[in-house]
């Protein structure tokens, strides 16, 4: 092949040729798919309006400056309502400062990480190991409501602020792209990292491990944990949560559970019936509505009409006061409650009459 | 034949064994003593006193005892007596009204905003292994949006020789592929690395959801760009929302499986998963799924971002936060029936199942109906794809007497999945995420479900 390469190359001095053979060497070598050229070529201003990303080697961290002071005024504006005037709150977001110490930004290391400790919250400070990490995120999406809306220096003013919280920086500090690489020497929990490959590599093998016994396994067969009875409801009715027909039902778990299967499914199934009958059931006060008779009646008071509880209210007791009501709704009438006639409603039928009458007996309510 | 005066209805024999699940019917005014007398009879009639010949003729309380047969066969429903609705009356179509249980719920007091939180898929109710695409859980950063496409740009930069902005239009005209993998959230069943927090599937496993993605590989794509093979090691991967989501993917997933996904399940993606473009990385946590992808930069580090730095980090119990972790290893997880479900009665039981691995694909899995002590290999139902979820069924007649049900996953590695205690013994209580614990599932005698922790 090589012998015949070099004939051919003396064959073919023509520079054109020369040409032509050098093209499709690259060609070979980098074969062009045919989809290759769809899109186009980014323009430098995109990259930059885009490329906002700090990497822990500060690349991509734009120049610029910020004091604790400046940070304290831009902080009282636009981040104290989320974060508590001194980051410590943990009303919206779990708290940003606390739980560090002078010995910790020493050792790179955060005491109250380790177990037995039990500080209660984590804060960001506590776990944060790279001081970058928080230019990029206070730059790319806060303030929470109007993510990239500070400038560059506030940006690093608002983070010397926190930092001066966390007693990283002096109160009279100023952070800029000059003493970043400084600050991060003094990260709490710069040291606190560890890259876990095997939980990254999809070819890891996992640190926990468990063998597939089939018989007579070894179990402590202890109940390590269970829900608490407290807890039954905390998220609501379960029985809510599930399909209405399968083999399983959800639990009532708005009441305490019963106490045997019968009690169980009576309950499951009892509490599967109103579903139905509700997707079913004539919604009156939608009728009230569409029907325009609350044009006209108040739910209580009289307005053109007598109010549907005074309606209620006058034949309470009175045996035939719903197929007397029906009448009235279907064919109107006047004189009862006053000289303005009540056109009739022919439009309803008899079992929206029944229910909008049965509605006025039971007490319009 | 005896008669039950209060219902007046032929008293049969109590079975012998219990068989099947009871038929829902209009027993439910009764009091428990009715109804369970009920069904006996029920049974018994239709078992003995109908081939008998013998009529019941008194129109009883119990509905059902009617000895015709069911009212829901006898009396013929409007649906069957009637005119049903037209085409297209739902131009896009919606589940029955009567499947409105199931839906993505939040966990009361998981978090305190709901821009920056989580909702869970009803697992419980769910068939196969195709979410359906309203019910796939969602997880927001900084809230959703529905962008419009046509404005929506992706630009690649970074360590390539040419960096390059792709509308919709031109990544749609590239070769696309078409695959089925679930996507998990890294804090998935993480409020149990310490004790039982949640009471149902929906809670413990409902950030978990598996559809099938149609996108071009990230491979082409950066191939296209004329990636630095040399010198790149990462990819950052970055949405355009507000929190303009970051995380480091490594270059061997980008090279290899990596999507960048417009389609699911036929349709374009849905807003709450990332409308118009998403990354998919199979096997890997959710949050490095970016949403509204934007932008990918290619790299020579990792970028220690706000969720590869302050959150997803896992601690251990020497203080130390293992960073970048990953991979969603191999579990499995019983959905039927599961936490705080009610049985309906005695009998056969279909128990229900996933299984997945974001190292590979489901090799095998075991279940146990007493705690871990006896196991019996369930039945793979297909297709069994890599880091996809997959459904596992298995038989059991359940005796009445309290029993643990637990599922157990072994994946193409051979990796088996842990026990709880296995985890905690590593990897101790406080870790947050990849939680990939054997879920155990206690059958008491009265036929509710319960979370417990048993190893």
């Amino acid at each position: 092949m090589k012998t015949m390469m070099m004939t051919a190359n003396k064959r073919f001095s023509h520079p054109l040729l020369v040409l032509a053979m050098a093209t499709f060497a690259l060609g070979s070598a980098h074969a062009k798919k045919p989809w290759e050229d769809i899109g186009r070529d980014a323009k430098p201003a995109e990259i930059a309006a885009w490329d906002i990303d700090v990497r822990p080697d500060f690349k991509g961290l734009p120049a610029g400056a910020g004091s604790v002071d400046r940070g304290t005024e831009v902080w009282e504006s636009k981040c104290a309502s989320c974060h508590g005037v001194f980051g410590e709150s943990n009303e919206v977001f779990t708290p940003l400062v606390g739980g560090t110490t002078a010995k910790d930004i020493e050792t790179g290391h955060v005491a109250n990480l380790l177990p037995g400790k039990n500080f209660p919250q984590r804060t960001t400070m506590m776990k944060v190991a790279t001081v970058s990490t928080l230019w990029d995120y206070i730059n790319r999406a806060m303030p929470w409501n109007a993510p990239k809306s500070l400038s560059t220096d506030d940006v690093y003013a608002v983070l010397a602020y926190l930092l001066n919280l966390a007693e990283v920086v002096p109160a009279d500090y100023v952070l800029s792209d000059k003493n970043i690489a400084d600050v991060q020497k003094r990260m709490p929990n710069r040291n606190g990292m560890t890259v876990y490959t095997p939980l990254w590599d999809v070819k890891g093998k996992g640190d926990v491990q468990n063998v597939a016994c089939m018989k007579n396994c070894v179990t402590e067969l202890t109940l390590g944990s269970s829900l608490p009875d407290f807890a039954r409801d905390a998220h609501g009715d379960i029985n809510k949560q599930n399909r209405i027909i399968g083999p399983v039902r959800g639990a009532v778990t708005t009441e305490p559970a019963p106490k045997t299967l019968n009690d169980s499914r009576a309950k499951v199934m009892g509490v599967a019936a109103p579903a139905k009958a509700e997707a079913g059931a004539i919604d009156v006060k939608a009728l009230l509505v569409s029907n325009s008779c609350t044009a006209c009646h108040g739910m209580k008071n009289k307005m053109v009409g007598p109010g549907f509880a005074e309606v209620a209210e006058k034949y309470k007791g009175q045996a035939d006061a719903k197929t007397y009501l029906i009448g009235k709704i279907k064919n109107g009438g006047a004189g009862v409650w006053g000289g303005i006639p009540m056109p009739g409603q022919p439009q309803l039928s008899d079992a929206e009459l029944a229910a909008i009458a049965g509605w006025i007996v039971d007490g319009a309510k | 034949m005896p008669i039950n005066q209060d219902l007046n209805i032929p008293m049969g024999n109590a079975l012998d064994q219990p068989i099947g699940r009871i038929i829902p019917a209009p027993e439910n005014h009764l009091s428990a003593d009715g109804l369970e007398t009920a069904r006996k009879a029920r049974r018994s009639f239709m078992g003995k006193a109908l081939a008998m010949g013998a009529g019941i003729a008194a129109a009883s309380k119990a509905a059902v005892a009617a000895p015709e047969g069911e009212e829901a066969i006898l009396k013929l429903p409007a649906h069957t007596t009637g005119l049903g609705q037209g085409v297209a009356a739902n131009a896009y179509g919606m589940p029955s009204k009567w499947e409105s249980n199931l839906m993505r719920r939040e966990s009361p007091g998981l978090t305190r905003v709901p821009q920056a939180s989580v909702s869970f898929c009803p697992l419980q109710g769910l068939f196969g292994i195709i979410t359906p695409s309203g019910l796939h859980f969602e997880r927001h950063h900084q809230g959703w949006w529905d962008i419009d496409p046509s404005q929506h740009r992706f630009m690649v930069n970074g360590l390539v020789k040419r960096p390059r902005v792709f509308t919709m239009d031109d990544l749609m005209r590239l070769p696309s592929v078409s695959r089925i993998h679930f996507i998990e959230c890294g804090a998935n069943t993480g409020p149990e690395w310490g004790n039982v927090a949640l009471p149902s599937v929906q809670y413990t496993h409902g950030m978990l959801s598996c559809s099938e993605f149609t996108g071009v590989l990230l491979s082409t794509v950066l191939e296209m760009c004329g990636i630095d093979k040399k010198k790149a090691r990462y990819v950052l991967a970055e949405g355009a929302d507000g929190s303009s989501m970051t995380r480091t993917i490594a270059m061997d997933r980008a090279m290899d499986d990596v999507m960048i996904a417009w389609g699911m399940n036929g349709e374009m993606l849905r807003p709450e998963n990332g409308y118009p473009l998403r990354l998919v990385v199979p096997g890997v946590q959710g949050v490095s799924w970016v949403k509204y992808l934007r932008r990918i930069e290619v790299g020579d580090q990792p970028y220690a971002t706000k969720d590869e730095a302050v959150h997803y980090i896992d601690l251990q119990p020497d203080g130390q936060h293992r960073q970048y972790t990953s991979i969603q290893e191999c579990k499995s997880v019983i959905t039927t029936p599961s936490g705080s479900q009610t049985l309906l009665d005695k009998g056969y039981y279909n128990i229900s199942g996933l299984a997945w691995s974001g190292r590979g694909s489901i090799k095998r899995v075991d279940v146990s109906v007493d705690g871990g002590r006896n196991w019996r290999t369930a039945r793979i139902e297909g297709p069994t794809l890599s880091k996809a979820l997959t459904r596992f069924n298995f038989d059991w007649v359940w005796d009445g007497k309290p029993a643990i049900l637990q599922s157990r996953a072994i994946d193409s590695t051979g990796y088996v999945q842990p026990k709880i205690n296995q985890l905690r013994a590593v990897r101790g209580t406080r870790s947050i995420y990849h939680n990939n614990a054997i879920q155990s599932w206690k059958i008491s005698e009265n036929g509710e479900v319960s979370n417990v922790q048993v190893y």
